[in-house]
């Protein structure tokens, strides 16, 4: 189990290899859908060489307090092309969702400045314990789509794509492309 | 009748289905560990059974993504109105969405804004009646697919069961692990398009160890579902034996010249209740 605290400096991203095991603390920030075309067209400074969580959480008022109550990673996929233009307009270094972002093209803007990790699907009560929301922005595209600043502990997650170009994603879908190759014939 | 009582009742069904897994699943989750050998795949399922442990356990919802709410209503005509049991369950809805609390996950075509819980409902006359919530969040329902057979672009030539199993294996390859594996699949023929779609994901409703009625239907799910689990997609698509649970097919009648296979593809966090009102 490997520690790591944000701010996580570039020989330490740089040091991680896929299937490494880490216990994740600090700050991350939620970005999904609508807030990828938001911090493309404008600016929004607070996530310059910070770490983006695909997700969007469950989070309930208490008091004055906003406690998140299930908060499990959405699918990764759908931001493949919009995440190579964060990394180089805001030098965001670490990604954390599910399903990974498994394209030559992402693999390129990753090599030697970036890496994803994964976090179980569905794993979201779990997460949430890990969690404590410090802020919110643009809270009008909703629960889901605005961007959480969030306060981790301990996170639990995996390496799946390093800053070599390795990507179990890719390992596993050549393998399953040749089964398919044999039941599709 | 007591309209008031059944939108009370609705809200508990709201909070069972987010929040309890059902037991038939997570036995299956739970003996799929036992073969596993895949490190990875062992953590993500270890990772899943303790999820599931404490959210029915905290009364917290497993997964933030609890879907765009899905009931079947089954009622009793001369007991029951339609329109007043459809009524207390967008009420239910609403409440739901603010006490469990559910994620707003309706997003207005026009404005942009998230507006709510919208829930389908689709409705049946019986001689019972009985409210079932299905819950399935985004990500499973984006890889879920409905194939024409037949189909050249998947090597499916014909409209017999070997061009089913290639629509199943073909969804489940595109699918890798985007949609969270291990996979409930529910799969239906029609050559009417939606009715192959409806009838896909109504399999998500029977258990787990259902078996088919139809022996050569029985047959059939078992040896795709052993095909399936050959593609080694596991866990969360990363790597293992276990990439689905069950298979469950319905074969009802095509059109001479319109076939559909529907395949609905639901994650491992299969969110079924019901309700039994009378």
């Amino acid at each position: 189990m490997i520690k790591l605290n944000t701010p996580i400096k570039l020989n330490e991203i740089k040091k991680l290899r896929v299937g490494d095991e880490i216990l994740f603390s600090g700050t991350i920030f939620t970005v999904r859908d609508q807030a990828y075309n938001y911090i493309l067209k404008h600016n929004f400074s607070a996530i310059k060489n910070g770490v983006i969580y695909h997700a969007g959480p469950i989070v309930k008022q208490e008091g004055k307090k906003i406690i998140p109550i299930s908060a499990g990673p959405t699918t990764s996929t759908r931001f493949m092309e919009r995440s190579i233009k964060v990394m180089h307009k805001y030098h965001v270094n670490i990604f954390i969702g599910k399903a990974g972002m498994d394209d030559s093209k992402v693999k390129q803007a990753m090599k030697n400045k970036a890496i994803y990790l994964a976090a179980v699907g569905g794993a979201g009560v779990l997460y949430a314990q890990t969690m404590k929301i410090k802020n919110i922005y643009l809270k009008e595209l909703g629960m889901a789509d605005a961007i959480w600043e969030i306060e981790v502990k301990n996170f639990p997650l995996i390496v799946t794509m390093d800053s070599k170009g390795h990507s179990i994603y890719h390992d596993i879908y050549l393998q399953s492309k040749k089964k398919i190759k044999k039941f599709l014939k | 009748m007591n309209y008031q009582k059944i939108k009370k009742q609705v809200v508990e069904l709201y909070r069972q289905t987010s929040c309890d897994l059902p037991k038939d699943v997570e036995f299956a989750l739970a003996k799929s560990l036992l073969d596993e050998k895949n490190k990875n795949a062992r953590n993500i399922l270890e990772t899943i059974l303790k999820n599931i442990k404490l959210a029915r356990k905290e009364k917290k919802p497993i997964c933030q993504d609890t879907g765009i709410p899905l009931f079947y209503v089954q009622y009793q005509r001369k007991k029951y109105s339609h329109l007043k049991l459809k009524r207390s369950i967008k009420e239910a809805t609403n409440i739901a969405t603010k006490v469990i609390p559910l994620r707003p996950n309706a997003i207005d075509f026009h404005t942009g804004k998230a507006i709510g819980n919208y829930p389908i409902i689709y409705f049946k006359e019986s001689n019972k009646t009985r409210i079932t919530l299905l819950l399935k969040g985004g990500g499973s329902e984006n890889v879920s697919a409905v194939y024409p057979l037949p189909n050249l672009k998947i090597g499916a030539s014909s409209r017999g069961l070997e061009s089913v199993e290639k629509a199943v294996l073909h969804a489940v390859y595109k699918a890798q692990g985007k949609g969270c594996p291990p996979y409930i699949i529910g799969v239906a023929v029609c050559g009417n398009i939606e009715e192959a779609a409806y009838r896909a994901k109504n399999r998500h409703l029977k258990k787990i160890d259902a078996n088919n009625k139809i022996p050569k239907y029985a047959k059939f799910e078992k040896n795709l579902l052993k095909k399936i689990n050959e593609l080694g997609i596991g866990p969360l698509g990363l790597g293992g034996k276990t990439t689905a649970l069950s298979v469950k097919f319905s074969g009802r009648y095509s059109h001479p010249a319109s076939m559909f296979v529907g395949v609905s593809i639901s994650c491992w966090a299969l969110r079924r209740h019901t309700l039994k009102l009378s």
